[in-house]
């Protein structure tokens, strides 16, 4: 069991960074709590690999601290902490049987052979490898061999977190789906702390209680599926989660309502209190599954660009002056013709300033 | 399934039969003319059948050279394979210091083989080479044109300076495409040095370390120039190996029968050993079902 708390944490490659852009990892400051499902989500080169390496201890931070259970880590190396990590390709002792693979953490930590074949028979049943225990490892299918990288990290009574770097990058997109299952599955029986790296939305929507939002080496948010789809903190979290991602528009303010090219869009009282003390570039940012088609005049008028049949909903792209909205509307709603009107619910329209939220 | 026949395909692959006639079927079937007839003149030649071959592989001198070609392959495997995966472990694997290795290591393999034997022939000399003083200053009786021990361990040390770097280029190789991932992970298994050596080098290198094996074995196996410049294969014929025997018979005496016959009992060996090298480091490890 363990609860990771990063304390001030930063790296730089480099050394000597003379600016946030030298860095690979900016200042961050956050606690996982134990038994938690992470993910980190964030586009390549985010930085995601580099905080899970600082974590395993794989790669030494160069400013902060790694807590684990209230006791710092920075200086204890990788195999002496209680993580597993398993790495986006199945790593896998090429000439070792599925059984030697499995038991190789515990022979290396000297572990008698009795307790071995206890935990590593305890470990191949709960990932349906028992069959195959005594095959080459090398043999096995992508899914096999991955869950063999799995079940390494697993066997260690010891392990209080595993650290999850893409894991199903090599996978078929139907056993995906089961292998994601899987570790759920064991995540809830072990309870253990899980975190889970991914580029993919659904994977971490699916697989994690909390996702953490990385963007340029920052943390831009950490929250539940919920929080990110609802109240994004950062433009990013917007456009990166949701399939197309949340509309944002240039805008003023005036009075209780935000001004687009002209056209008034009504603000909750909430928003306004807090848009008091907003500096800087103004957007509002708004759901396309919030979005409404309306009748009233008091909508914002838009141009219908197309309509997009998605099966389950149709999207449509519209045109407010320079900006393009996506709405998305379900199947038995009526289809606008080449011109629309908007409603903005204020209740989900969110203001950002300098692409943070404002709240 | 009918199968469909189309005589002009035939013109598609001639190119291919021609070439590997001109380089490999039309020498090697003169050489298997030449093996079964005695001949005395382009008019005046005799069918003699295995009459070559048995009195090949009868003859005493040439059983000699065939134990101390083995012996000494074996050697030379048995020195630069191990010699050759250490350096490449010790290798930087990145940085500026690498390409200064790599250039250091690829010198020697750019020297000609004569070169190499009049090098070490020089250097190696009691009277005037630095190697050979040297040793003699600290007390050890060295003379390698004298002494067949003497001659056998020089012929030995020239090679593996000569080809060690094969070796070691190849290791490093098969190091450097093992990816980053497979040390993580060992680091966080705990393995100790040694079991990610045994475990994951050693395997990721298996199939580099054939070619190396396989490679060296074949050119040593047919060594010639280097010990014929710096020992003329003695003292005695201490180190008078397989080419050297067989140059003197085809060349040098104009046995052109018998050294026929030699040709290709020598080609058969090197071509079962290298199957036999080939079979067993591909199965190796194959144990687990």
């Amino acid at each position: 069991m363990a609860k990771i708390e990063l304390r001030n944490l930063a790296h730089s490659y480099g050394g000597n960074p003379s600016g946030p852009q030298d860095y690979a990892l900016r200042r961050m400051d956050h606690v996982w709590e134990d038994g938690g499902a992470y993910a980190l989500l964030g586009p390549s080169g985010c930085g995601k690999t580099t905080l899970l390496n600082i974590i395993s201890g794989l790669v030494q931070p160069s400013e902060g601290e790694v807590v684990f259970d209230g006791q710092q880590v920075n200086t204890l190396p990788t195999e002496r902490r209680n993580v597993a990590q398993v790495f986006q390709f199945p790593v896998l002792y090429d000439t070792m049987s599925v059984y030697d693979n499995l038991a190789f953490p515990l022979r290396n930590r000297g572990v008698s052979e009795d307790r071995i074949r206890e935990r590593v028979e305890e470990i191949a049943a709960m990932l349906d490898l028992g069959d195959v225990l005594k095959r080459r490892a090398v043999n096995l299918g992508a899914d096999a061999k991955q869950k063999i990288s799995v079940g390494r990290g697993l066997v260690r009574s010891d392990v209080a977190a595993v650290l999850f770097d893409e894991p199903l990058t090599v996978i078929d997109p139907h056993l995906k789906w089961r292998l994601r299952r899987k570790l759920k599955e064991i995540h809830e029986r072990l309870q253990l702390t899980l975190v889970y790296v991914t580029h993919d939305q659904t994977e971490a929507l699916t697989f994690a209680d909390r996702i953490v939002v990385m963007s340029e080496g920052e943390v831009v948010q950490l929250g539940t599926p919920q929080e990110l789809f609802e109240r994004p903190a950062h433009t990013f979290v917007g456009y990166f989660i949701g399939s197309p991602g949340m509309n944002f528009l240039d805008c003023g303010l005036d009075g209780d309502a935000a001004v687009v090219d002209g056209h008034r869009i009504p603000l909750s009282e909430e928003v306004l209190e807090a848009a008091r003390q907003a500096e800087g570039r103004l957007e509002i940012g708004i759901r396309p599954e919030f979005l409404e088609l309306t009748e009233d005049s008091g909508g914002v008028p838009a141009e219908v660009e197309f309509v997009e049949d998605r099966g389950t909903h149709r999207l449509i792209k519209t045109r407010v002056g320079d900006n393009e909205l996506f709405v998305k509307l379900r199947d038995d709603q009526p289809l606008p013709a080449e011109r629309a009107r908007l409603r903005f619910p204020p209740e989900w329209t969110l203001l950002y300033a300098n692409s943070r939220l404002v709240r | 399934m009918e199968k469909t026949y189309y005589p002009k395909a035939w013109l598609m692959v001639l190119p291919v039969v021609a070439i590997v006639s001109f380089s490999a079927i039309v020498p090697l079937m003169t050489v298997i003319n030449y093996s079964v007839q005695d001949i005395f003149g382009p008019e005046n030649r005799y069918f003699v059948g295995m009459e070559w071959f048995r009195e090949i592989l009868g003859d005493p001198e040439i059983r000699g050279a065939f134990q101390r070609q083995f012996l000494f392959s074996f050697a030379v495997l048995a020195i630069e394979i191990p010699l050759g995966i250490a350096i490449a472990l010790c290798m930087p694997r990145k940085g500026p210091w690498v390409s200064v290795v790599l250039i250091l290591l690829a010198l020697p393999l750019l020297v000609p083989w004569n070169v190499v034997g009049t090098i070490w022939q020089m250097f190696a000399r009691p009277d005037i080479g630095l190697l050979g003083i040297g040793i003699n200053g600290l007390g050890i009786d060295y003379n390698f044109t004298g002494n067949s021990i003497d001659a056998w361990v020089t012929v030995l040390a020239m090679d593996v300076w000569h080809w060690t770097s094969l070796a070691v280029l190849l290791c490093y190789a098969g190091l450097q495409a093992i990816p980053d991932a497979y040390y993580q992970a060992a680091r966080i298994d705990g393995a100790s040095r040694w079991a990610v050596f045994r475990y994951i080098e050693l395997p990721k290198m298996r199939g580099v370390l054939m070619i190396a094996i396989l490679l060296r074995f074949m050119d040593s196996f047919k060594i010639f120039a280097e010990p014929f410049v710096l020992t003329g294969g003695g003292p005695g014929d201490s180190t008078t190996f397989l080419s050297q025997y067989l140059t003197t018979m085809a060349v040098g005496q104009f046995d052109l029968g018998p050294a026929a016959a030699f040709s290709i009992i020598y080609f058969l060996v090197i071509l079962l050993v290298s199957y036999v090298f080939y079979q067993v480091i591909n199965n190796l490890g194959k144990g687990v079902s």
